[in-house]
């Protein structure tokens, strides 16, 4: 437990004048009225309106629209099939590489249209950046793995470089495990250490969007803890989606939570709301584990 | 409500909510026999609520060791997390009930030697019957998840609270006119006082319902009523 620091002791023992920030309640609990949607109030980052997703004839997506805040935390529930991944994949556009899939709809990343003809693909997946389920190192050592990324952009000096790669695995909470094996094999790596390397590789190149699939699902609960602890660390720079099948995982560390259940978004909203009182009964439904 | 694809989830819930509904019930019967027995000074249902007591105890424990048995091992969200919480809370309210049904028992007790008042305490009996009214509708509101019913009950304990001052200020008055009914006086005061507190915690407990049905928290909110709240 964090040591309590001395000065707040009389605060915390109710002998301030003011309850401390940490202890104020929301503005919607004062008078007991219904909290606005608290997306509203953020910035942001990905906006999204109404996608739909076709596999051929079989329609993945049905008119989803949602608002993800910047350095945010937001994930995506639901069964398996519901389109939570086909979602995050529309974000960089992974979906292009699937020969009969058909996007309609927008997404803005910044206010500016993926979709648009001008958009570099490549570019826009170094700003929104993936990590999937299994660890994926490139079979090289930790350090080219790192800066596999940095290598592709033209211009950088290979101190430049050395320095992005110490910054992306301290990013990742790596350093201190790897600093002195740079040159071992990836492979060599747990799977939990695996997946941070990943991650490292992600935020080396500086993306403004992570997209995590479901990042910890084949890790051990140690190694799921320190990807959940990165995660919260990372929000403070970047603006992180995460697909997971594990919904006490979404309620630890997300801000907000959509639940999809069959290619529809059926709720969108912060997450203790959607923990505590969804709006839906589908979503209440799912996440108490009853059936639908 | 669908069930639970975990059976057994489905029973343990029930059975903290049957457990609640049990205690609850055995609280309403405390209040009823006491306030009974204090009313027609019955020295022999007075000592009934005191064994009772025990016994309410014990189930708050109960209940109270088995949510967290449930959420340390479910990780109860939703409706789910909201019955266990209002169980929690409403099982200290009970419990509380149920002293507060042992106190007016107490005072039976001392005065049962006594004869019963010219006026048969008339002001005590309307109090009685509007407390015992909001425990059995707290209790239903909970069983039915009846917001209506939980409405009901709050708006009623401003009603509890001004039925106490007026007995509060009207038997104190009389304190110094008539010394030899002291004693039943005061414990008269003392037991319209634990009428007045069952109607907080039963006021309490259909905040907490409310809570339970639409996720809200009504507490605190009436603040201009005069009202007093535990």
């Amino acid at each position: 437990m964090a040591e309590q620091h001395p000065e707040n002791w009389k605060a915390y023992r109710g002998g301030g004048t003011a309850i401390p920030d940490d202890l104020a309640l929301e503005p919607g609990l004062q008078d007991g009225t219904e909290r606005s949607q608290p997306a509203v109030r953020e910035e942001i980052c990905l906006d999204v309106r109404g996608i739909s997703l076709f596999y051929g004839e079989k329609q993945a997506l049905n008119d989803i629209s949602l608002s993800i805040p910047r350095n945010r935390v937001t994930a995506f529930i639901g069964p398996s099939g519901c389109g939570k991944s086909t979602l995050l994949r529309c974000f960089n556009r992974m979906n292009d590489l699937i020969d009969d899939a058909i996007v309609t709809g927008e997404i803005r990343l910044n206010g500016l249209d993926i979709h648009d003809r001008s958009v570099d693909v490549a570019q826009l997946r170094r700003l929104v950046g993936m990590v999937f389920q299994r660890p994926n190192p490139f079979p090289k050592s930790i350090y080219d793995n790192v800066a596999y990324g940095l290598r592709l952009q033209r211009g950088m000096t290979r101190s430049e470089i050395d320095d992005r790669v110490e910054w992306g695995l301290r990013s990742a909470a790596l350093w201190e495990e790897v600093s002195d094996r740079l040159k071992e094999s990836a492979l060599e790596l747990s799977g939990g250490q695996q997946q941070r390397l990943v991650i490292a590789r992600a935020i080396a190149v500086e993306p403004e969007v992570l997209l995590l699939d479901e990042p910890a699902s084949s890790l051990d609960p140690i190694s799921t803890l320190k990807i959940e602890e990165l995660i919260h660390e990372l929000k403070n720079d970047y603006t992180i989606v995460i697909v997971t099948h594990n919904m006490h995982q979404a309620a630890r560390v997300s801000d907000y939570t959509a639940f999809l259940y069959l290619g529809e978004l059926i709720e969108h909203d912060d997450t203790d709301t959607i923990f505590t009182n969804p709006s839906r009964q589908q979503t209440e439904d799912y996440i108490t584990g009853r059936y639908g | 409500m669908n069930r639970h694809i975990s059976g057994q989830y489905d029973s343990e819930l029930e059975s903290v909510r049957l457990g609640f509904m049990d205690m609850g019930g055995r609280v309403e019967r405390q209040v009823q026999t006491a306030t009974r027995a204090f009313v027609t000074h019955d020295a022999e249902s007075a000592a009934t609520v005191r064994e009772g007591e025990e016994e309410i105890n014990q189930l708050e424990r109960v209940l109270d060791d088995r949510c967290i048995h449930i959420i340390a091992r479910r990780q109860p969200t939703a409706g789910d997390l909201r019955l266990l919480i209002t169980i929690m809370k409403g099982c200290i309210d009970l419990e509380r009930i149920g002293d507060e049904a042992e106190k007016i028992a107490r005072m039976a007790s001392k005065i049962s030697h006594l004869p019963l008042p010219s006026d048969q305490y008339a002001d005590v009996q309307r109090m009685r019957e509007l407390v015992i009214r909001m425990v059995a509708n707290t209790l239903d509101a909970f069983a039915r998840l009846d917001l209506e019913s939980a409405r009901s009950v709050i708006s009623a304990d401003g009603e509890v609270d001004r039925m106490f001052r007026n007995i509060d200020e009207s038997l104190s008055q009389g304190l110094h006119m008539h010394a030899d009914s002291v004693m039943q006086s005061l414990n008269t005061i003392w037991t319209a006082r634990a009428l007045e507190r069952i109607g907080d915690h039963a006021k309490n407990i259909c905040e907490h319902t409310v809570y339970l049905i639409e996720g809200t928290d009504v507490r605190h909110l009436d603040r201009g009523d005069g009202g007093t709240r535990e």
